[in-house]
């Protein structure tokens, strides 16, 4: 076999892209692991409809999966793509856009028949007409190729057809130098009880990778180093699988049991999914009839002793608001995870926003004071969900962790942690026979007494109606409730105590302050780093509590001449930055269901530093809708 | 029907009503029917042999909801319609906790309806009394869910419109196993229901007619009358014929349908009667039953329907242990995963 020549590169951004259910999601998931297992640093996005099974072949049907894997370290998917794996018009048309000038388009040419051209809008064929010359276009029949590859293992045309994704794998695979051993015993171990299945997907995966090999089509192969991670043992983990695994971790260092309660909505369900695969570990979930009852079920749990959890998305914490008051007022601690979705209403059910913060924050009647908590990557869910789990436990009180569909389900390595080496948590509990008053107070925490239910002389009774200070009897007493309020209050104001000096990428004071929270962060991050390489005095910090906010931070704000808040909503932390810090701050907004690129923030930046006696927040958002105006009259 | 007394009561120390008064003062309109409830309750625990620190008292919004601050016992005055999704939670936790939902017509039929059906579907070893005064009280009296069509409110100045809920029909509709009706002021027939539901392995359903003084007075003045209920209310009881008015009236199948026919020469024969079978199988007749109103038929008391399911909480630890019995669990395992690779 002639060895083709082998190009070094720093870093690829590939985008599998086809019809839902052409299988991209898995091809992705398949590249990511063999990139991770080669020791690149890397970072996904996948993108699919709320469909199932949208019409095939329309725009609406498209799936896809972007990879971004590295030499060096990459805190996004990636700006745009360098390789577009588009299996039908529809796939090419819905994300051209995205793709880098002379970048690669492998197009699957037994899509791009008059039928599917017509359904994706094209009037004449992209591959034919020349438009396309801007790129590096390689069509190539993947569906005509995996069909001769598969044939005879005796599987119907239709289960054919669904092992091209593995073609394209097998090609991709080839074309980045990567071998093809894991994804063999992947398929092994997936199609295990189908064995035609599985020897169909294994001789289309083979067929792509020897296509690439031999094909005078493909003239040089890529290779993309390892990348220089710290030393230790390295897993893949999404975002919810890595929410799910820090509750039970932080169960099992709390000493009590882990309690779900939960209705399936998109993009949390997959933690409710994930935690019922795990009761050996003694984790209880409940399936509820609904956003409600999943919330009362876990509260239910928690007056026994849980940690107590509800996960859902906007439109479920909504439903969970009066309940989770419940929670503040009888102070019996809770996790609420929110993954966020584009909204309002249903809005976009698989796509990306960062718009429920004021939701989280303010969203319940009256003074209701609630810790915020955001997490920041897909492995960082984990470390978010214990710290959720602990303060409130700890305090007594329920807690709004916040993720969003980009870290739910997007995955990057993680270094797995020695679970032995994180401290437990003991709590403690009222003793049999000791003096007990339901409202009194630990005079660190603020936080009342936990009682083990069941316990003899401790009954007593706890509810929604406002509680005499100490005693906890009903009371209407007008002075005791300010009192409550303000004890409410300091109580949750008080968490600032434990939290770290906010720490910045770049100096300490400078021109910009670029601040985000939750999944932001990789594209600040990034953003911030090239900035300093252009030579901006441009530093970066990442907030993990919302609420309560780190009390050093108007000090931090002072340092710098400006302080930037890009967030994938209308700019509601810099809504709230601005009344709990007087500074003025602006934002960088976006809402459109998908995360920051580096270079949209970079510009903003650049374009705010010009210019920075405009008002901010106003012409932000009236600038965005009059250019999208512009945009769609164009 | 099982007996009331658990096996553990030789080792408690004699409970009495008053173990189970929290000692404050309760605060229900004078003459409200809650008083009689709340004393029978208190009164009824302690024959239960349950220690009072393992009774969770759980209840939602209304004025039937303040009942858990009057027991001495732990308490969840919670939100309006979620306490069956509360005490779901609850016992599914705690499993060694005797858990007692009270709610009412409003909070348990309409604003907490889902979760009442979702609790007896799913047969969660929870108590529910269902304190039924066919009108909002604590919100000043507008009509509820029982309210007969026609029920003139603030709300409905010119008569209610919508049909009521018949809360042992929804009961038997939604799975429930085990499910009763009393009047509050039976103070014979409300302890030996309460003792039942305790003795029952599931969700127990009290639907308890219960007098509004206020707002809705006299109610269930018909059929709680003491004498005309002997021929308005059908005493039910397990394994006895169906009799009502001194024995000379009974529940019979006519023409395919459950009717009340007359007993007695030239009448129906007694082997005609149909005879109480609280443990059948098939609801058909326990729904019969529970559609029959005053004045149209006499209204069914004491327990429709006691069958026996597996419980939600049950069936729930079940597979918990069956997965910890497969060994000690790896938590360490579980964080790494079976994908991984090494940086050096």
């Amino acid at each position: 076999m002639s060895q083709k020549p082998v190009h070094e590169l720093d870093a690829v951004v590939i985008r599998f892209a086809g019809d839902s259910g052409d299988g991209m999601q898995v091809t992705g998931d398949r590249f990511t692991s063999e990139s991770a297992h080669f020791g690149n640093d890397i970072r996904t996005l996948p993108d699919f409809p709320a469909e199932i099974r949208a019409p095939a072949g329309t725009l609406a049907g498209v799936s896809s999966f972007q990879l971004h894997f590295a030499h060096l370290p990459v805190f996004t998917p990636g700006d745009a793509t360098d390789v577009l794996v588009a299996m039908n018009p529809a796939a090419l048309k819905a994300n051209l856009s995205g793709l880098k000038p002379h970048g690669v388009i492998i197009a699957n040419t037994g899509q791009f028949g008059d039928r599917n051209l017509e359904k994706a809008g094209y009037a004449t064929n992209p591959l034919a007409d020349g438009s396309l010359s801007a790129f590096q276009v390689f069509p190539v029949d993947i569906s005509r190729l995996t069909e001769t590859a598969v044939e005879g293992t005796g599987l119907n045309t239709r289960a054919v057809d669904r092992c091209k994704n593995f073609f394209a794998l097998g090609l991709c695979l080839w074309m980045y130098s990567r071998p093809l051993e894991h994804t063999l015993a992947w398929i092994d171990s997936k199609f295990g009880k189908t064995p035609d299945v599985a020897e169909a997907n294994r001789r289309a995966l083979k067929a792509g990778y020897f296509y690439g090999e031999t094909a005078e089509a493909f003239p040089v192969r890529y290779s993309v180093r390892a990348a220089a991670l710290p030393a230790g043992l390295y897993r893949n983990i999404s975002g919810n699988k890595a929410l799910a695994y820090g509750f039970i971790t932080a169960a099992h260092k709390l000493g009590v049991e882990l309690f779900l309660g939960s209705y399936p909505i998109t993009p949390a369900s997959d933690i409710l999914h994930e935690l019922s695969a795990h009761k050996r570990f003694g984790v209880i979930t409940m399936q509820a009839e609904d956003e409600l009852a999943a919330v009362t079920a876990a509260i239910g749990a928690s007056f026994g002793g849980a940690l107590a959890l509800t996960t859902t998305s906007g439109p479920g914490i909504a439903l969970k608001s009066e309940a989770i008051a419940l929670a503040t007022m009888t102070e019996l601690p809770l996790v609420v995870v929110d993954v966020q979705r584009g909204g309002p209403s249903t809005g976009l059910p698989t796509k990306t926003e960062q718009a429920d913060l004021l939701q989280a924050l303010f969203g319940r009647n009256s003074e209701s004071p609630v810790p915020v908590i955001a997490a920041s990557t897909p492995a960082d869910c984990f470390e978010a969900a214990f710290e959720a789990s602990r303060v409130a436990m700890q305090y007594m009180t329920p807690v709004m962790l916040l993720s969003d569909g980009y870290v739910a389900n997007g995955s990057e390595p993680w270094r797995v942690p020695d679970v032995a080496a994180i401290p437990e948590v003991k709590l403690d509990y009222v003793p049999q026979g000791s003096v007990f008053k339901p409202y009194a107070r630990d005079p660190h925490t603020l936080a009342r007494p936990r009682v083990r239910i069941g316990t003899p002389g401790l009954e007593h009774r706890i509810g929604g109606l406002e509680k005499e200070h100490v005693t906890g009897n009903i009371s209407y007493d007008p002075k005791n409730h300010e009192r409550m309020v303000r004890l409410r209050h300091a109580k949750i104001a008080g968490i600032a105590r434990e939290l770290p000096k906010t720490e910045l990428a770049g100096g300490d004071s400078g021109d910009v302050l670029l601040l985000g929270w939750g999944s932001t962060r990789g594209a600040i991050h990034g953003a911030g780093i090239r900035l300093r390489e252009m030579g901006r005095k441009v530093s970066t910090t990442h907030l993990r509590w919302l609420n309560p906010l780190p009390s050093d931070l108007a000090e931090v704000f002072a340092r710098f001449h400006m302080v930037v808040v890009p967030e994938l909503n209308l700019g509601q932390l810099a809504f709230v930055l601005r009344g709990k810090t007087l500074r003025d701050v602006r934002s960088i907004c976006k809402v459109q269901g998908q995360p920051f690129r580096e270079q949209e923030i970079i510009d903003k930046v650049l374009e705010l530093m010009a210019d920075i006696n405009v008002s901010p927040f106003v012409v932000d958002v009236l600038e965005g809708a009059r250019a999208l105006t512009h945009a769609s009259l164009a | 029907m099982n007996t009331p007394m658990t096996a553990n009561s030789d080792a408690l120390p004699a409970l009495t009503k008053k173990d189970f008064d929290a000692g404050v003062d309760v605060r229900w309109c004078p003459g409200c029917g809650d008083y009689a409830i709340l004393a029978a309750v208190q009164k009824t625990m302690p024959s239960l042999g349950v220690p009072r620190e393992k009774i969770v008292f759980v209840s939602g919004i209304g004025c039937s909801s303040r009942f858990p601050y009057y027991m001495n016992t732990y308490g969840f005055h919670t939100i309006h319609g979620r306490a069956p999704a509360i005490a779901t939670g609850l016992k599914s936790y705690r499993p060694d906790l005797h858990v007692w939902v009270v709610t009412g017509d409003g909070d348990g039929l309409s604003i907490g309806g889902n979760h009442l059906m979702h609790a007896m579907r799913r047969n969660v070893d929870i108590k529910i009394m269902l304190f039924n005064n066919k009108i909002y009280g604590l919100t000043k009296g507008q009509y509820s869910p029982t309210s007969d069509v026609g029920t003139r409110t603030k709300s409905t100045p010119v008569g209610s419109i919508d049909t009521p809920f018949k809360p042992l029909s929804l009961a038997i509709g939604a799975g429930a196993t085990f499910v009763a009706r009393v009047g509050d002021t039976d103070a014979k027939l409300l302890p030996l229901i309460l003792q039942a539901a305790h003795a029952h392995k599931g969700t127990a359903f009290i639907e308890i007619l219960q007098n509004c003084p206020v707002f809705n007075d006299g109610a269930f003045d018909a059929v709680m009358d003491k004498k005309a209920k002997g021929d308005r209310q059908l005493q039910l009881e397990h394994g006895k014929p169906m009799l009502f008015a001194g024995g000379t009236r009974g529940v019979a199948w006519v023409r395919g349908k459950l009717d009340v026919v007359d007993v007695g020469e030239g009448k129906a024969a007694m082997a005609d009667i149909l005879v109480h079978d609280a443990h059948d199988p098939d609801p058909t007749v326990a729904f019969a039953l529970a559609q029959w109103e005053h004045p149209a038929k006499p209204v069914p008391m004491g327990i429709l329907r006691a069958v026996e399911r597996p419980t939600y909480d049950g069936a729930l630890r079940a597979q918990l242990r069956e997965a910890t019995d497969k060994g000690p669990a790896d938590l360490q395992a579980l964080v790494t995963g079976n994908d991984t690779w090494m940086v050096a």
